[in-house]
């Protein structure tokens, strides 16, 4: 009884003597869901048209980041460091299928996935090697400062005392026109209906003259993209250095939670961690854990999931025939 | 096929260069335990560098009484079993002066293993607070503060702040740490005083994985807020937490960092102004001691400085300097009883052991401000431990107190008990410290 | 030619059995114990012995504990990092708490006792006690590790990967937030309390490294015949039967349950056992640090570059891993004083750390589409070379 006293009263209690805690609490917690689905949708872009799991795309993040930050110190205008350094993604993709995919094609997933974390090591080399390993700092000016209700006349006329980050409402922003445009280029583009046809089935995608390594390239051109408006969002909350890569794990809880081949549910899986783990640090792992507890419980989240629903929330089934 | 050969045959050439270089008579060796690369590399990178400067310019003036230096860096990456492999593979490379890992975590992997290879470890205001017992680790210095001791003194301005001690009852103070051993270091410290002057002691962990995602802490910080905080951060988490604490617009000059949490690099790092920002430190800041204008025209005027000219000067540019300064002096003391040679390790040892070096000696060296005077004996590996205060002024940092000495009679009888402990868990018997 | 099978007739089932049937391979594995305890610690210097042979060796107990349950029982876990931090953390609670065996019949019964320590020729034959704690601890950790193994009942693949995950991160926060792991020290680190084993010193700082490394050498080549022979015996090829095809071992009356346990188990006690010996003789402290997601890995790198279940490939992906950015680095770094020589530009410490991060992540891409079923295959087909030389048609 005093157990549930101290750890389930306790808890809601203060949650309901401070709902505006419990506002700002879910809307940060929306913002760094966004910030996961935002790197899973890179993931699920791979891993449904080529199984690939693509360890990698932490490292893109990183690499994306560090060529746009690069850029800008060098002095070029975020015109053109922007388009630049997607273009290097894009040469990444290319070179990507060229050098690690085409002699893996047929090999086991696990293979895959190993050689992913081998381009991550590659990437996070290459992109250091190039930019130096000191923390850069991405400023293109998008907003990044805090809103206060309290300065508007309807926060003191609601006496709403929350503060709201822009850059979580850019987040949320970016992440729902990422999944529109995703929406859209799958549903009526040439290029995504040929992606949907090699998802469903690689040799029936072939046979009508789908070339598939173009279609790999053409994912990972994609992923790349993710990657690198992930990295422009990423940028404004935080210096640009390696600990991004262990950032972008948070991705692989929010993946498995969504399903790994959907992308609503890369987002949706997103925002039920991003919420969930914030509020229960907030009002559990700090006054009753000793805090720090965002680093397991999305994990820690996904595995009573998993035990109901083995494929994730919308994943597609996974029949086994013998 | 023939690009192969070429490359084999380049290879081989400069293996061959390699060979052939040839080493002079002997110098004191100074393995440099570095991190200029992952999320700590803006401080790394720094502290190096002034290692590095002062060492070329001890060779430059011709060597520590004639006896010329050499080091080798080893990059480190703030872990501790890379750090390990690193000691034990420049350990053995000449005759060494001091280590330095920069790390707390090292520092504990290294405690036993420098004893036993008999080299000194000098933790310069970082490491395992209770090795300042000289008499159960007699192998590691680390003076001039302990963070046990700075967290007194800081608490000791934030008392003064409020009007006395005795106001702290009731006081709600925040400790924003790195969740690492560095991190939780000054705790039992703070506790004893949380205990001692009533105030209630709120402990935010920072895990070092996901340094920079800190969110949850300052929402929180938000709800109780706290009246002051203290930060023990380090490398990215240090920018982090200051943009964060801007964001949320907590006064900025009631939160303190410690003095590996207040560098140029952590603000300008945050992108935000940060003005009245306050953080510890136990040298002047700036390019101003005589020692910077012989830098400048011994090695940046003919541009052998190792880092960006731009940073002479910066709190761990500075700091690095005062590193290579204390070991150097160490070795300039040995030398007085020993002979101007390359020192061994015991040696060192007992250069360290009778450091005592007097602000007279400090203006001599041109390190006015860089390094504080310095007196260790047998017992008392940590000196007279004190701290000043400097405050961000949206530019460059400004000291704005004198020196706030540490409540050493409440931090020596907790570091005596902790010596005491390791002592017995490791079957150590402590030394005598009278002769 | 060089290498057959034919000519060699065993007249026993114990001669049938052997691990090594040919007299060839038993006269190689022969010389290679001669060479790594006797030749290597005459010939090599302790920064060799210490920080290349011994890290290797721990990290192939490691990767052979991984390798019972990804290679043999075919389990993805990437909680790896954490259980061998749970190795490290419990050996040093139970040898700080136990300090002799003793002390324990002590602590039980109320009763001192003296056991019998004699000497014989420089060695305490009783004196085994650390083995007794290394082994308790690895049972510590084998049970943990079977109940996060309880999930894999449901959970396959990919999926199950990302819950080891919640292992690792869950494991390593607990040994950080309480304080009763490494006795309430100050800066939550353990130190690594000397401790001997037949009356020679074998951890802690001032132990010859010669006796660190046999040492770890010793538990290397008994954890490796143990793996070789739980997986010959009817509980591993339960496993091979769960990894080749679950449900149809389970019709064939394999019990998923009990195989996929005992893969948890058995592995995690081993990785615990890896991680006990890298605390208390290589890094010389119980610390997280040293046990992060990246060892997780690591370890996982080892078992998939070796080759996923065989003995022989978690020793060559151990090898590989673990000496290849060491190896790298010093190379690079050697090559300075030439460079200057040259008037070139040396290579700065962080250049090379960068340079070594390519080359291993392109050398992990190579191996893999070299040889995708690892270094061990490439000794399968030394062998077939030497079975057919010089005629090979």
């Amino acid at each position: 009884m005093e157990l549930f006293a101290t750890y389930v009263l306790g808890p809601l209690g203060e949650m309901a003597d401070n709902p505006a805690g419990v506002v700002e609490t879910v809307i940060g917690g929306l913002g760094n869901g966004f910030l996961y689905a935002l790197v899973a949708i890179g993931f699920v872009i791979i891993f449904k048209s080529s199984g690939v799991f693509n360890f990698a795309q932490g490292a893109m993040v990183f690499f994306a980041a560090l060529n746009f930050a690069g850029l800008l110190e060098l002095g070029l205008p975020w015109y053109l460091a922007g388009p630049l350094a997607l273009g290097a993604m894009f040469l990444f993709a290319v070179l990507v299928e060229r050098v690690a995919l085409r002699p893996l094609v047929g090999q086991s997933q696990l293979t895959l996935f190993m050689a992913t974390i081998g381009i991550s090591f590659l990437l996070q080399g290459f992109g250091e090697a190039i930019w130096g390993g000191n923390p850069h700092l991405l400023k293109v000016g998008l907003p990044e400062d805090s809103l206060f209700a309290i300065d508007y006349a309807w926060g003191q006329a609601l006496g709403l005392d929350i503060i709201i980050q822009q850059s979580d409402l850019l987040a949320i922003a970016t992440g729902l026109v990422m999944v529109g445009g995703l929406f859209l280029f799958f549903q009526f583009s040439r290029v995504g209906r040929a992606l949907r046809a090699v998802a469903d089935d690689h040799a029936a995608a072939m046979s009508v003259g789908i070339p598939l390594q173009h279609m790999w390239i053409a994912v990972w051109a994609l992923s790349g993209l993710a990657a690198f408006v992930a990295a422009t969002i990423w940028g404004t909350k935080i210096q640009i250095e390696p600990t991004m890569i262990n950032l972008a794990l948070k991705a692989l809880p929010v993946l498995i939670l969504g399903g790994l081949t959907s992308i609503p549910g890369a987002v949706i899986g997103g925002c039920i961690i991003g919420i969930s783990e914030l509020l229960f640090e907030t009002y559990w792992g700090q006054p009753l854990f000793g805090g720090a507890t965002t680093e397991w419980f999305a994990y820690l989240l996904t595995v009573p999931v998993l035990l109901i629903r083995p494929q994730g929330l919308f994943g597609e089934r996974l029949i086994e025939r013998v | 096929m023939r690009r192969v050969i070429t490359s084999g045959v380049l290879a081989a050439a400069v293996m061959a260069a390699t060979v052939g270089v040839t080493h002079a008579a002997e110098e004191q060796y100074f393995p440099l335990l570095v991190y200029r690369t992952g999320p700590y590399a803006a401080n790394g990178a720094q502290l190096a560098n002034g290692q590095i400067d002062y060492l070329k310019l001890i060779n430059a003036k011709g060597g520590v009484n004639g006896v010329m230096v050499k080091w080798e860096e080893c990059e480190t990456e703030y872990k501790t079993d890379l750090g390990v492999e690193c000691y034990e593979r420049l350990k053995g490379n000449g005759k060494v002066a001091a280590i330095s890992p920069f790390s707390t975590g090292i520092t504990y992997a290294l405690l036993e293993k420098v004893a036993a290879d008999q080299n000194v470890l000098f933790s310069m205001g970082y490491g395992r607070t209770s090795a300042a017992d000289g008499r159960v680790f007699p192998w590691v210095f680390n003076f001039p503060a302990t963070y046990w001791s700075q967290a007194t003194s800081i608490m000791k301005y934030v008392a003064e702040q409020e009007g006395g001690a005795d106001k702290l009852n009731g006081k709600k103070i925040a400790l924003v740490h790195l969740d690492h051993p560095y991190g939780k270091e000054p705790i039992p410290t703070l506790q004893k005083l949380a205990v001692d002057d009533g105030f209630e002691l709120l402990l935010y962990p920072v895990p070092p994985t996901s340094m920079t995602d800190q969110k949850s802490i300052w929402l929180d910080i938000r709800r109780s807020k706290p009246d002051w905080i203290l930060m023990w951060g380090w490398g990215a988490m240090n920018p982090t937490a200051i943009k964060e604490a801007s964001l949320i617009r907590y006064p900025m000059d009631h939160f303190i960092g410690n003095w590996w949490a207040a560098a140029e690099v952590d603000v300008r790092g945050s992108g935000v102004p940060a003005e009245g920002y306050i953080g510890a430190n136990f040298h002047e800041v700036g390019a101003k001691a005589p020692i910077f204008a012989e830098i400048k025209s011994e090695l940046y005027a003919k541009g052998q400085g190792t880092g960006p000219e731009a940073e002479l000067g910066e709190v761990l540019y500075n700091r690095g300097i005062a590193n290579s300064a204390f070991t150097v002096e160490a070795m300039v003391t040995a030398m007085k009883k020993y002979g101007n040679k390359a020192l061994s390790g015991e040696e060192i040892r007992w250069g360290f052991e009778n450091l005592d070096i007097t602000q007279a000696r400090i203006d001599e060296l041109g390190l006015t401000g860089i390094i504080p005077p310095t007196k260790v004996t047998c017992a008392n590996h940590e000196g007279s431990p004190a701290i000043k205060l400097q405050r961000w002024d949206g530019k460059s940092w400004t000291v704005f107190t004198d020196w706030i000495p540490a409540m050493t009679d409440l931090v020596r009888p907790l570091i005596e008990a902790d010596a005491a402990q390791y002592a017995k868990e490791n079957g150590i018997e402590p030394r005598s410290c009278e002769s | 030619m060089l290498y057959r099978e034919t000519g060699v007739f065993h007249s026993s089932y114990a001669a049938d059995q052997a691990i090594f049937k040919l007299p060839q391979d038993r006269y190689a594995i022969a010389f290679w114990l001669v060479v790594a305890a006797v030749v290597l610690p005459l010939t090599v210097s302790n920064y060799v012995l210490t920080d290349l042979l011994t890290p290797f060796l721990i990290m192939a107990i490691a990767a052979l504990g991984l390798n019972v349950l990804t290679g043999y029982c075919g389990q993805l876990s990437l909680g790896t990092g954490a259980f061998m931090a749970l190795g490290g953390y419990m050996t040093y609670k139970l040898v700080t708490a136990l300090p002799s065996a003793s002390a324990l019949i002590g602590s039980l019964t109320g009763v001192e006792l003296a056991l019998p320590d004699p000497v014989i020729l420089g060695i305490r034959p009783f004196d085994l006690w650390f083995l007794a704690i290394l082994i308790g601890a690895g049972l510590i950790t084998a049970v943990v590790g079977l109940v996060f193994g309880l999930p894999s009942l449901k959970i396959k693949g990919l999926y199950l990967a990302v819950t080891t995950l919640a292992a690792q991160f869950f494991l390593v926060w607990l040994f950080i937030k309480v304080p009763w792991f490494t006795n309430y020290s100050p800066a939550g680190i353990a130190p690594a309390p000397p401790r001997t084993l037949l009356g020679l010193q074998v951890t802690g700082a001032a132990s010859p490294p010669v006796n660190r490394y046999l040492f770890v050498l010793a538990l290397t080549c008994l954890a490796a015949l143990a793996v070789k022979n739980v997986t010959r015996c009817k509980v591993g090829r339960s496993w091979m039967a769960i990894r080749d095809m679950d449900i149809a071992a389970e019709m064939i009356g394999i019990s998923p349950t009990r195989a996929k346990l005992s893969a948890f188990a058995f592995s995690s006690f081993l990785i615990g056992l890896a991680g006990a010996l890298w605390a208390f003789v290589k890094i010389n402290s119980v610390q997280t640090d040293a046990y992060g997601i990246l060892v997780s890995f690591q370890v996982l790198f080892m078992v998939i570059i070796g080759g996923l279940g065989t003995v022989l490939g978690s020793f060559l992906g151990a090898a590989f891993v673990i000496l290849t950015p060491i190896l790298l680095n010093i190379g690079l770094t050697a090559l300075n004083p030439g460079l200057q020589a040259l008037g070139l530009p040396a290579f700065e410490v962080a250049m090379i750390k960068h340079i070594e991060f390519m080359i291993f992540g392109a050398l992990i891409i190579f191996f893999l589409i070299v040889e995708p079923h690892g270094l061990a295959r490439l000794w399968q087909i030394a062998k077939q070379k030497l079975r057919t030389w010089p005629f090979p048609y």
